[in-house]
C-alpha cells in the first residue's frame, strides 16, 4: 500500500491551530462586549496619548534643516570606514581600474571633509 | 447602531437542585463564576509607582512574594491593557490630574487599589499645601491598603480581597458590577489646577468629608 501522505499536511494542520488560537479568544472577547458589556468611550480614553499627560501641538513637526550637515559628516567618518576594510584587505589583488576608482570615491569624501572643515562644522562651539 | 438594552435577565440555578446534581456526578456552573474566575485569576496591573510603595510593589512581583501566583504578575506599561491600577505612593496635587487621566484611559472593567498611607489619607505629608488627601477623592477605590509603606503581604492581601470582590460580582440586577450598568460612568472628571488648589477638590459623587460624631 502506498504511503501517500502529503508531509505538508502537519504544516497546514499547525497553521489552523495557530489562526485559531490567535482568533478565538478575540471572536469571543468582541462577541461577549456585543452581547453583555456596554461600550463606555470617552475623551481620555479614545485619546491618542497614553502617558496621562495631555498631548499639546501637532503630531506633523519638522526637523530642523542642518540635520544634513551630521549626515554629510556621518557619510565621511563612518560609512567611509566601512569601504576602506575591504579595500585594505584586497588592496594587492585590486586591478589599476579598480585602484583608481576607490581614490575617485576617496578624493569625492575628502572633498566632502574639507568643505566641512572649511564651514567650521568641526570646530566645537 | 441601534440601542441595546443590557438589563439581562439571568435565571440562576436553585442552590438545592445544584448540590443535588452534584451529588450524581453533574457538575453546573453559570457564564457569571466562569466570567469572575477567569477575571480574578487574570488581573494585570498597571505599571505605575509613584513613591516609596512602589519598591514594596516591586518586590511583590519579585520571585519572593511572587505575585505570579495570583495571575497578577503581567504589569502592563500602557492603561489600554490594564485591569488594575494600584495608586502605590504619595499622591501629589501635580500627579492627581496624570493618575485621573490614566484611570480614565483603562478600560472597562477597572479596579483600583490605593496602597499606604499617602494613597488613602496622605498620610505622613498630609499637612503638605501640595499633597492630595487620598486619592478615593477623585477615582473609586476598591481596596484600601493602610501602612508606611505596607509590606508585600499587605498588598498581597489587598490581591486576594480583590480576587474575592471579584468573584462577588454579578451580571445582572440592581447589585450588578459597575461595568455592566450602561448608566454608571468610565470616565471621572479630572481635576485642573486652579489658583490655589485642584478644581474641583473633590469628586461630591464618590468622596464625601467624613461626619464627625463628637459628644456633647
Amino acid at each position: 500500500m502506498a504511503n501517500d501522505y502529503s508531509p505538508n499536511l502537519f504544516l497546514a494542520v499547525f497553521v489552523f491551530l495557530a489562526l485559531g488560537f490567535a482568533l478565538t479568544p478575540l471572536i469571543l472577547s468582541n462577541l461577549w462586549s456585543r452581547f453583555f458589556s456596554p461600550a463606555k468611550p470617552g475623551q481620555d480614553k479614545n485619546a491618542v496619548y497614553e502617558c496621562g499627560l495631555e498631548s499639546k501641538g501637532d503630531a506633523w513637526i519638522q526637523f530642523r534643516s542642518d540635520y544634513y550637515l551630521y549626515a554629510i559628516i556621518f557619510l565621511i567618518f563612518d560609512v567611509e570606514t566601512i569601504f576602506l576594510f575591504p579595500f585594505a584587505t584586497a588592496f594587492l589583488d585590486l586591478s589599476f581600474g579598480a585602484f583608481l576608482a576607490m581614490m575617485v570615491f576617496l578624493l569625492l569624501l575628502v572633498e566632502g571633509l574639507v568643505w566641512a572643515w572649511r564651514k567650521g562644522v568641526l570646530t566645537w562651539r | 447602531m441601534a440601542q441595546r438594552s443590557f438589563d439581562l435577565e439571568v435565571t440562576v440555578i436553585d442552590e438545592g437542585l445544584r448540590s443535588e446534581l452534584s451529588k450524581s456526578g453533574i457538575f453546573t456552573t453559570t457564564l457569571e463564576s466562569i466570567y469572575n474566575w477567569g477575571r480574578k485569576n487574570s488581573v494585570w496591573p498597571l505599571q505605575f509607582g509613584l513613591a516609596c510603595c512602589a519598591i514594596e510593589m516591586i518586590a511583590a512581583s519579585m520571585a519572593r512574594f511572587d505575585l505570579a501566583r495570583f495571575g497578577a504578575e503581567v504589569f502592563r506599561p500602557s492603561p489600554r491593557q490594564a485591569d488594575l491600577m494600584i495608586v502605590a505612593g504619595t499622591v501629589t496635587k501635580k500627579m492627581a490630574p496624570q493618575v485621573v487621566r490614566l484611570y480614565n484611559q483603562m478600560p472597562e472593567p477597572k479596579y483600583v487599589i490605593a496602597m499606604g498611607a499617602c494613597a488613602i489619607s496622605g498620610g505622613p505629608f498630609k499637612q503638605g499645601y501640595n499633597v492630595l488627601k487620598g486619592i478615593d477623592r477623585y477615582i473609586p477605590v476598591d481596596v484600601h491598603i493602610p501602612g508606611c509603606p505596607p509590606r508585600p503581604e499587605a498588598l498581597l492581601h489587598a490581591f486576594i480581597t480583590l480576587q474575592q470582590k471579584i468573584d462577588k460580582q454579578v451580571m445582572s440586577g440592581p447589585n450588578r458590577a459597575r461595568h455592566f450598568d450602561p448608566d454608571e460612568p468610565s470616565e471621572f472628571p479630572v481635576p485642573e489646577f486652579g489658583e490655589r488648589d485642584l478644581v474641583p477638590a473633590k469628586n461630591p459623587r464618590l468622596w464625601r468629608p467624613p461626619v464627625v460624631l463628637r459628644e456633647a
